[in-house]
């Protein structure tokens, strides 16, 4: 029973530290941000993808552009990435590029 | 630490969490943080995807997520465990990721008032939350009194299951139970609707268990609508897996139905006799969740006008609405919708609470409807924001190619439970 109680006392003590933790490390307010926030949904947060999607998290900014840039020209074929990437300019694709590199 | 202990543990965080936010302690709840406070009223695509952006984008800010339930079932696929290819299990998603990986405090009660000059939310337990902003993430609630005879009693025996959950089940079970050759009736709404091709995907995945169980029963679609989405790959679908077993009669056909009668088991047209069906799916008109009403947010039609930008409410100042509540024309109405509004309104919020400027604004919408378990089609669309609001990208965007082969749309069947999996686990995972 003692022990119980000190359980339950360091529960609410580790509660209470996790709670006031950041729970993660913020990202910063950009343009890129809110781009590949529009990726995330089909290839998981960060790029992370876990299905059939492919992942795209870490892969190099430059095999990332040219993907995108493939797929807005039709030379790569797709279901689905050629009706996106015709919307992003050539600098919107280089910073989601960039931004899935770096995660 | 054992699994279970660790939830425990986790949900003892979110019990004083709550109770301290209540009670206005300085530890824990909603201290005045550097961040400053928002409260989000609703944990569905929309709310959530905007708590858990908020967190990531800052670190300072103080977010309560309030939500009346303590799992969330998904309206996107909920057509698919209807179709018997899926269990309830696979739609349904808890809070414990948004609790424990970005700090969200979540209430699971109901915002029952806002005051809207002093910043308060009131539950439905009697206490308050104060916000510096309010996040309004509602989705749908039914219009009762449009369709004669339809009220929320009468779903028990017509169901909409236009929300996924028990009314979910309630229509599968109702298909499990009826005899081969029996005749289901789904009665879509005028546009705008939530999802404007979930009637389609659910016709199909109904069709698909009938044809394998019931293959001698029919499935009519009464329309109040003149044409539908993404209508020429679902007619062509219908064609290919379940030739003579859909039919679909549109608005000038008598397809919109204004009364149903649960005793007789029939729907009335506007015009022609009533159709009598063994099951019978209505979904009727919508307007915003109710706390949207109550909180001074709707117009006339009941829908909720935003600033495109930052989804801060046109009728209340440092209120913002997404998801299908809002009036994001021309995004549809669809979860994925939802999703990427949160994402800007956290955006939003996060540059206004932290006096940084606004990056512009990106959205997106992608759909997937399953004709079949290995036959997906999809609609996608890029957004930016132009100098009348929200406008699609010109060139980007559309619909499957009508064109495509068996493999094309197995490969986006397979895509259809990719997206799935992403997107809800980028919300809830």
């Amino acid at each position: 029973m003692r022990t119980s109680i000190r359980l339950w006392n360091l529960i609410i003590l580790l509660s209470a530290s996790l709670a006031l933790m950041p729970a993660v490390q913020a990202e910063e307010l950009s343009r890129a941000a809110i781009l590949s926030a529009s990726c995330e949904g089909c290839h998981g947060t960060g790029g992370r993808s876990p299905g059939a999607i492919p992942p795209i998290a870490g892969k190099s900014a430059e095999y990332l552009r040219e993907a995108l840039e493939s797929f807005r020209s039709g030379e790569r074929e797709a279901t689905v990435m050629g009706r996106h990437a015709t919307g992003y300019s050539d600098e919107e694709i280089r910073q989601i590029a960039e931004y899935f590199s770096k995660q | 630490m054992s699994k279970t202990t660790r939830r425990n543990f986790v949900l003892s965080v979110g019990a004083l969490g709550a109770t301290t936010s209540v009670l206005g302690w300085p530890v824990l709840g909603q201290a005045k943080t550097a961040g400053g406070r928002v409260v989000v009223i609703g944990g569905g695509f929309g709310g959530a995807s905007c708590a858990r952006y908020l967190r990531r984008l800052s670190s300072d800010i103080d977010v309560t997520l309030v939500e009346r339930d303590s799992k969330f079932m998904t309206c996107p696929f909920s057509n698919a465990v209807l179709g018997g290819l899926y269990d309830m299990d696979f739609i349904t998603h808890g809070y414990e990721a948004l609790r424990e990986k970005y700090g969200v405090k979540i209430v699971h009660d109901s915002a029952v008032d806002v005051d809207a000059g002093a910043k308060k939310v009131r539950l439905a337990n009697g206490s308050s939350l104060q916000y510096d902003r309010l996040v309004v993430s509602p989705g749908i609630d039914l219009r009762w009194d449009a369709i004669e005879g339809y009220d929320e009693a009468a779903s028990a025996a017509m169901p909409h299951a236009w929300k996924a959950g028990e009314q979910t089940t309630i229509l599968r079970r109702q298909l499990e139970a009826m005899p081969d050759g029996g005749v289901v009736v789904i009665a879509p709404p005028g546009n705008p609707f939530r999802c404007p091709p979930g009637p389609y995907e659910r016709a199909s995945l109904i069709a698909h268990y009938l044809k394998k169980h019931k293959p001698r029963s029919k499935i009519l679609i009464f329309d109040a609508k003149p044409k539908f989405s993404k209508q020429p790959l679902f007619e062509q679908g219908w064609q290919a897996l379940y030739p003579g077993m859909i039919e679909w009669i549109s608005e000038s056909e008598g397809g919109a139905i204004d009364g149903v009668d649960i005793k007789a088991m029939t729907v009335n047209p506007t015009f022609g006799d009533p159709q009598k069906g063994d099951v019978i799916n209505v979904i009727p008109p919508q307007k915003a969740g109710m706390i949207a009403g109550v909180a001074g947010l709707t117009d006339d039609n009941g829908w909720c006008p935003v600033d495109q930008r930052t989804f801060e409410s046109k009728a209340q100042k440092d209120i913002h609405v997404i998801g299908d509540a809002a009036i994001a024309t021309p995004m549809p109405k669809s979860g994925f919708a939802a999703s990427s509004q949160g994402k800007v309104c956290a955006a939003a919020i996060v540059a206004s609470l932290s006096g940084q400027e606004m990056p512009d604004p990106s959205y997106v919408n992608t759909c997937y409807s399953l004709v079949g378990p290995d036959y997906g089609i999809s609609v996608a669309a890029v957004y930016r924001l132009g100098d009348d609001g929200i406008a699609a990208v010109a060139g980007a965007g559309g619909v499957s190619p009508k064109d495509a082969d068996a493999e094309f749309r197995a490969a986006e069947s397979r895509y259809a439970v990719g997206w799935y999996q992403s997107i809800t686990s980028d919300i809830w995972g």
